[in-house]
Order: C-alpha cells, then structure tokens, then sequence
C-alpha cells in the first residue's frame, strides 16, 4: 500500500497578479516531495467551525524551483478561488496534498537518447498553468526539445505569463509562442483572432509525420475541439493527453 | 476527516441548509448543477453499427451484443447521485440502462469458478477495475441514454458504466466490456496514483487514502 498523500501547510512567500482576474500563489513548502510537471494538488480551506472545502489546482512551477507556483483564476461566484484571490495575503498558511495526477504529465528527462517527440502545447485561459510548468521545465533542462505552445485568451490583458512566454521565446528558437485573442486584440495585434480552429491548428501544430505529443488544457469546448481536430489532422489519440478547466473549478 | 487548519478568514458558502441535501454530499465534495466533462484524451466515435458489448477473460464461453441486441434486452430507469473525485457532485442524475444483474444473470456460476474481478474496457483504451460484489446486486449499469436522451460522446456516448456508489471514474465512458479475472488488476487512473477502489463517503481519492 502506498503512503497517504497527506495534508501539508504551505506558506505564501509573494503573491504575483498575473491579470486583473488571476494571481499566483508562490508556496513554500518545507515537507514537499518533487512532482512532475504537469501534475495538481488539491488544496482545503477550513473554516473556524469546522466546514471545509476542497478544489484541485494545477501546479505551474517546474520541479526544479524551490518555491510551488498555484496559478488561480477568480471566479466570481466561486467558493475557494475568491479566499485565494481575495482574503490570502503573503504569509498566510494554506493547506495542500500532492502532487497528484500520473498521466496528463510531461518529463524532458524521459524522452529517450535520439530525437524527442516534438510537443504541442494547447491552452485556453488559465488552462495554461500545467503547461507552463512543462515550459518552465523544459527551459531548465538542456535538452531543447521543440515546443509549440497555442494560447487563447480573450484579450491581450487577460494572457497569463505573457512576458515570461515573450521573454522565453525570444530566447530559445526551439520554443514558438502563438497567442489568439478571440473577443479584443490591441491595435496592430498580428496574432490570430478567432477560437481555436481546425485551419489554425493544421498551420501552427507539428505535422503527425513528427510524432508529436500533443498536451491541451482549458475549457471542455476548447478541449473537445482541438482533439478532435488534431485526430482528424492524423495524431495519434494516445499522444493527445487533455485536461479540462470548468467553471465548476470554482 | 474533520482535522485541518483554520484558513484566516475563510468562511465558505452559507451554511446551515436542508441538511438532508448535506447527507448526500460526500466529504470534500460540493453540488454542482453543471455536468463538467472529464477524460484523458480525445473522445472516441464509435459508430452503433459496429458497437457491442463483450463480457470475457476467464470464463468458459464469452458473450456478446449487437446494439439492437443490447436495446432489447430488460433495461430500468435510475436516478441516482454521482460523484466525481474532482469534488464535483451532481444529485438526482436520471438514466437509462441495463442492470449489470441482467448481464451477469446468463453466466453460469460454474464457468467462471473464483472469478472476483472485472475489467469494464472502453473505446479509446480507458480501463477501470472494479470487484464483481459492485456491479452486482442493483449497483450498476451499463448506461445508454441520460436525462432522456442517448449520452452525449463526450459523456460516454454511445454507452457507459454507471456505479454511481463509487467516484466516477469507475463508470467507465465509451464501455465495450468487461474482462473477468480472479485477481484484481490496476486500471488506469488506479495505475497513475488514483485509489484503487474509489468509496466517495470513505474519501478513497488517492493511492492510500
């Protein structure tokens, strides 16, 4: 039997505001083993009369990092998003266990000797989170393995990351970057502008005769539709991994 | 579990409701009216043509249904409450299916000595185990229609396991069948740190919970 993932407390040491709905968590975590990226915790609130609530966050720090990134995106009607948000200030505890999840996960470190499979990394909203880790993560190893990530956010203000991706990408010719604004793009925005599409994803995503690893995170209807295209566009169904991001994540 | 530390400043949503309703969420969990949609990769198109359900592995002689074979077999309404180890429950879930009883009722018990275990498996290659005493006994079915229309594909369509007393990855979408063992043997969330059995009211989330 294996040991109990068990509660731990984290302390916060920053808190970064990402967009003006979404901030990061940056934890330390003195009893936390190594995780992979791509991998969750779940965290639980207490309230002081007992009544507690869980919700599972993606972990968006590589495993290299001393500190563990949680990337929360507010939702107004939510429960535990709001206390995140919100109430939690820079030394405050909160509790966690993890890391969890064993199959929407990405090791550089695993790809073996020879060429790796080429990754496609496919995001909507603060979906991004697990697949920022891969990307951080991916910058840490020395094995450039080529990347793509597509990214769709509303609007220029709403892209999480988005200097740290810029930055990334100016400096790693093996790392493209694509952003889609699909309700407001800025003046001279020559990015696309439009939800994510068959046509977009044949010109951008690797061609199948790559044998890529495709890795997609977002909402259901942005999941369900880039699958099915990157199936129809001859991938293979057991290198699209998916996890979606509902507004029940509350 | 009722242990944690006290979050400063949390208070949660307002409390003190029908707390029948209460009853029926299991810990950790909270109601939602939204049916989220979860799976590990793309959702499989089966068409019904060429759809059936098998029950093999160490039995004597395996079974098998067409589609029109298995829509005429005895079929029950059940409206049930699910649970989803990603906290999510939805109470009052009404489908439309096969008991598993009815399934299993065609096996004689002698062609199958010591089996215990089964392996429901899914297009897309989805597995999940399950012991065969929680499938039997009117605690699963195998689903075709939800709220009274034929399950969505990317909820399982055309037909999934339902075990609704077990964390819904056991109720395994885009089903084809079940493999009978005598030893039980990890499926896939049970394989990538997920509990092997899945109690919701037991809070079985995770390998050695």
């Amino acid at each position: 039997m294996a040991q109990q993932l068990k509660w731990q407390l984290g302390t916060v040491v920053e808190i970064r505001q990402e967009t003006p709905t979404v901030k990061s968590l940056i934890l330390d975590l003195p009893n936390w083993t190594t995780h992979v990226a791509g991998q969750h915790v779940d965290v639980r609130l207490t309230a002081d009369d007992g009544y507690q609530a869980q919700r599972s966050y993606s972990i968006a720090s590589p495993p290299e990092d001393k500190y563990l990134i949680l990337t929360v995106a507010r939702i107004a009607d939510g429960e535990v998003s709001p206390y995140l948000t919100d109430v939690l200030r820079v030394e405050d505890q909160v509790e966690l266990r993890g890391p969890i999840g064993g199959y929407f996960v990405w090791n550089a470190d695993d790809a073996q000797g020879g060429a790796a499979s080429p990754l496609l990394l496919v995001a909507g909203g603060s979906g991004v989170a697990p697949l920022m880790a891969m990307i951080r993560h991916r910058a840490n190893s020395n094995k450039k393995i080529p990347a793509k990530l597509l990214y769709s956010s509303r609007s220029y203000e709403e892209v999480i990351y988005r200097e740290e991706l810029d930055h990334l990408a100016a400096n790693d010719i093996s790392l493209r970057v694509m952003h889609t604004l699909t309700r407001q793009q800025p003046e001279n925005w020559t990015g696309y502008r439009r939800r994510i599409d068959r046509a977009m994803l044949a010109e951008f995503a690797w061609h199948p005769s790559e044998r890529p690893l495709a890795y997609t995170c977002g909402p259901t209807t942005l999941v369900e539709t880039v699958a099915n295209h990157l199936l129809e566009l001859g991938y293979q169904p057991e290198r699209i991994k998916t996890e979606r991001f509902g507004p029940t994540g509350g | 579990m009722t242990e944690g530390f006290i979050s400063r400043g949390f208070k949660g949503r307002p409390r003190g409701f029908d707390r029948a309703l209460k009853e029926r969420i299991p810990p950790g969990q909270f109601e939602t009216d939204e049916f989220p949609v979860l799976s590990a990769g793309p959702t499989p198109r089966m068409p019904l043509e060429r759809w059936d359900f098998s029950i093999n592995g160490e039995i004597t002689e395996d079974l098998k249904w067409t589609w029109n074979e298995f829509l005429k077999l005895p079929h029950e309404t059940v409206t049930v409450d699910i649970h989803c180890v990603t906290k999510w429950s939805k109470l009052d879930t009404v489908w439309e299916g096969v008991s598993v009883d009815t399934l299993l009722s065609g096996i004689n018990p002698e062609s199958m000595p010591g089996v215990a275990y089964l392996i429901a498996f899914c297009d897309g290659g989805y597995t999940t185990n399950l012991p065969l005493a929680d499938v039997r006994d009117g605690k699963a079915w195998i689903a075709y229609e939800y709220d009274g229309r034929p399950i969505a594909p990317e909820h399982g369509g055309p037909a999934r396991l339902l075990v609704p007393h077990l964390y819904f990855w056991k109720s395994a979408k885009w089903i084809r069948g079940f493999k009978l063992f005598k030893e039980d043997r990890p499926g896939f969330w049970e394989s990538a740190g997920y509990h092997n059995h899945g109690d919701p009211w037991n809070e079985q989330r995770y390998e050695g919970d």
